[in-house]
């Protein structure tokens, strides 16, 4: 059913009949789910493999409204399928879950998910999940019909210039387009323009997305206009409205990312980051030190400026489903949540604040980062990859759960929201301590199928190679988002809570100021490399995004996507988390990218910058 | 009250099952469930329920005897099996359950031990009930059970 039958027909019809995959590997809750849900009239599927529901979904994108799923899940954890449908198909998807934390809540929302159901689940609640498609094909609609208007703020079009302006902006210009969507859709759902129909959405795929963002790089963050863009991929059938709505997505990827740095380090504070926009995200319990991220460095400036705070947050907004909604910005927000003490993944997205020093127990688990981030920041704002919405407390960099999971709210939700914070997790060598460069790894995922993280790689990286080895530069690295996300997302879901991944993310270390940015680009390439695999998600950070540069897997556990970050020019780098977790060498085409960056990851071992994600 | 004597005897047991707390309302919802088109929804949920959770049961145990404990795999399957058993309003179990996740949280390696004892005996208990009960469901015939209007 699409939108404009809805509306024509009223929306009496349209919950009935809404079609519904629900997955859980429970067989007992999952009768218990399809029975109910066919009792409130929807057209139900159920699989109790997540594997076969991606199947399913792929096979025909327009089959489903709606997914419902459960977090833990043995082939796949629930939050990377929540990435991965939210990047590729773009659909709402509800958690379920017997597990009422906070944390995992604040995951779900990060990395996207519409709603969070706590099991047992009773009818009533099932009830109105109808509203999250509506609110989604609407959302759309608005984004497809705004692209032709002229924004007050186009974030995509203006470039990154002004990131700071843009967050802003970029957040008011949400909250317009949504007033007006509404008032559109009272008029009786005449679209402004045709696009505002359903259009076949494009698949950012990786290879897609990795020419992207060496595109942006090639202008540069800031001069990046979705023509240009388009000129230099070169690709048929793309149109400047597909590459500006995931330039914009992008951004904010990169803002998300900065701001789970600027989360993660109480450093942030210290820092004194220049960036009050990414602060703003701060809703973020004590993290204030967004702006710290965004912080002087030409890159995170511009990467991560680029990211309107709200841009992350963005996604939590509209959204909404889930109560975030409050949070200002709910790329911020997820940030603040970070601070969880030993949440690992609050670390990770604290990390991407920088993850100053002080999360480095959290964070990089045993990083010494800390201090050097608070040096990075202070010199630049590592400032605020875009805010990473990784508030939840997965996003914390702790290994790639905070980044993933600032990525994954980034995408479900608002197909700006590029930014996921799975991306930024460069991986900086966590042990690197000190003059890591930091990697500022934005991946960022787009809802719609970002999966590419890009790192977005300030212009002047520096990296210091010498010492870091990891990442100097920090390359855009285009991570598959998607790819990431999924790697992500099954890392986050780790049960293993206690693993102690959160260290690594995020900077662990030396950030180096002048390492450029990290590149992500591993992450992409390996979908379930980056973030997932390393065990514990906790430990991985967020982004695992195989940073090109150093993605080096640290065997054993899953990678490690310790997004060391550091933020030396701003770029976040993600200490790839040394023990265990070891990064997957995702690096498909991103490694390619990165490669050229992180140079010395192998040294680290874990690689500073790089990210690390291991397949 | 119900005129038919198994019928009423029905009623008494499941009333039973509430008062001892053994179910919670959760097993109204299942109940709910049940109609024309279902009906035996109940019974197959709770059956397919204990067939499921015994393998969770079974690994549970098997970690168990793995020293040291890795509570972190424990609490996993535990989360698994307070899932399960939330769904079908296991009240017992279910509050059993959220113990020993507690006791692994704090690496209380004892404490899982004898929580786990107790909820399988729970679990063992729970598991007869819903068999007489079934049972003499099946006798009953369809039951009329009260929806509440949607």
């Amino acid at each position: 059913m699409t939108v404009e039958q809805i509306v024509s027909e009223g929306k009496d019809q349209f919950p009935i009949g809404m079609r519904v995959l629900a997955v859980d590997d429970d067989p007992t809750c999952l009768l218990l789910l399809g029975t109910l849900l066919r009792r409130c009239q929807y057209h139900v599927t159920t699989t109790s493999q997540a594997k076969t529901a991606l199947k399913m979904l792929r096979e025909n994108k327009n089959k489903f409204d709606l997914v419902i799923s459960d977090v833990h899940m043995p082939d796949m954890d629930g939050f990377k399928l929540l990435e991965h449908v939210g990047l590729e198909m773009d659909l709402p998807v509800i958690m379920l879950s017997a597990n009422g934390d906070t944390k995992l809540v604040m995951k779900g929302i990060t990395h996207g998910a519409c709603d969070y159901l706590l099991k047992p689940v009773r009818i009533e609640e099932l009830q109105n999940i109808w509203q999250h498609v509506v609110r989604r094909k609407k959302k759309d609609r608005c984004n497809s019909g705004s692209k032709d208007k002229p924004h007050p703020d186009s974030g995509e079009d203006a470039g990154i210039g002004n990131v700071d302006n843009n967050g802003k902006l970029n957040k008011k210009r949400k909250d317009q387009n949504e007033d007006e969507d509404d008032e559109r859709d009272e008029n009786g759902h005449d679209n402004e323009d045709p696009s505002a129909q359903k259009k076949p959405r494009v698949v950012w795929s990786v290879e897609l997305h990795r020419k992207f963002v060496a595109a942006v790089n090639q202008l540069g963050i800031d001069k990046a206009v979705p023509k240009k863009i388009l000129e230099l991929m070169n690709v048929e059938k793309l149109t400047r409205e597909n590459v500006a709505s995931h330039l914009q997505k992008f951004r904010l990827y990169l803002k998300r990312i900065s701001c789970v740095a600027n989360q993660q380090a109480n450093m942030a504070a210290a820092l004194g980051t220049a960036d009050s926009a990414y602060l703003r995200m701060g809703s973020l319990n004590g993290l204030g030190n967004f702006h710290t991220l965004a912080g002087s460095d030409q890159l995170h400036n511009a990467a991560f400026r680029s990211f309107p705070p709200s841009g992350v947050l963005g996604r939590l907004n509209t959204p909404a489903g889930l109560g975030i909604r409050g949070l200002p910005s709910p790329g911020t927000i997820q940030l603040g949540h970070v601070q969880n003490s030993g949440n690992p993944t609050n670390d990770l997205s604290k990390l991407q604040s920088f993850v100053p020093g002080n999360h480095n127990t959290n964070i990089l688990q045993g990083m010494p980062m800390s201090l050097e981030l608070d040096r990075l920041q202070h010199n630049k704002s590592v400032g605020h990859i875009g805010e990473l919405p990784t508030t939840d407390s997965t996003t914390v960099f702790p290994g790639s759960g905070s980044l993933v999971d600032a990525r994954i709210t980034g995408f479900s939700n608002n197909p700006l929201l590029g930014v996921t914070s799975n991306s930024l997790m460069l991986e900086g060598s966590s042990q690197q301590a000190t003059s890591h460069t930091s990697v500022s790894a934005i991946g960022f995922q787009n809802g719609n199928a970002l999966s590419d993280f890009t790192l977005i790689a300030p212009a002047s990286n520096q990296l210091q190679d010498s010492k870091a080895d990891s990442q100097g530069q920090a390359s855009l690295i285009n991570c598959n988002a998607g790819q990431i996300i999924r790697s992500a997302p099954q890392e986050w879901n780790a049960p293993r809570k206690d693993a102690p991944y959160q260290s690594h993310a995020l900077i662990n270390s030396s950030i180096p100021i002048n390492s450029a940015m990290i590149q992500l680009g591993q992450c992409l390439d390996r979908n379930n490399s980056i973030f997932h695999r390393t065990t514990d998600l906790d430990s991985v950070g967020p982004l695992n995004f195989v940073d090109p540069l150093s993605i080096k897997h640290s065997e054993g556990d899953n990678y490690i996507m310790e997004p060391s970050v550091i933020e030396k020019e701003g770029y976040l780098m993600f200490q790839p988390r040394p023990h265990g977790s070891h990064v997957p060498d995702n690096t498909g085409s991103l490694k390619d990218l990165a490669s050229a960056m992180m140079k010395q990851e192998d040294d680290f071992g874990c690689n500073g910058y790089s990210l690390r994600t291991s397949i | 009250m119900e005129r038919n004597p198994i019928r009423r005897q029905l009623a008494i047991m499941r009333q039973s099952l509430f008062d001892q707390g053994h179910v919670d309302e959760q097993f109204v919802q299942l109940e709910e469930l049940q109609d024309d088109a279902n009906p035996n929804f109940v019974e197959e949920v709770v059956t397919l329920y204990y067939r499921d959770s015994a393998r969770i049961i079974l690994n549970i145990e098997q970690a168990l005897e793995r020293k040291p404990f890795d509570f972190g795999k424990l609490d996993a399957y535990m989360h698994q099996f307070k899932g399960s058993s939330s769904s079908i309003g296991a009240k017992k179990v279910k509050a059993e359950s959220t113990l020993f996740r507690e006791c692994c949280k704090s690496g209380n390696g004892e404490g899982c031990m004898r929580s786990f004892q107790q909820l399988k005996k729970e679990y063992a208990t729970l598991r007869k009930k819903f068999g007489a009960y079934f049972q003499l469901a099946r006798q009953a015939g369809p039951v009329e059970t009260a929806s509440r209007p949607k």
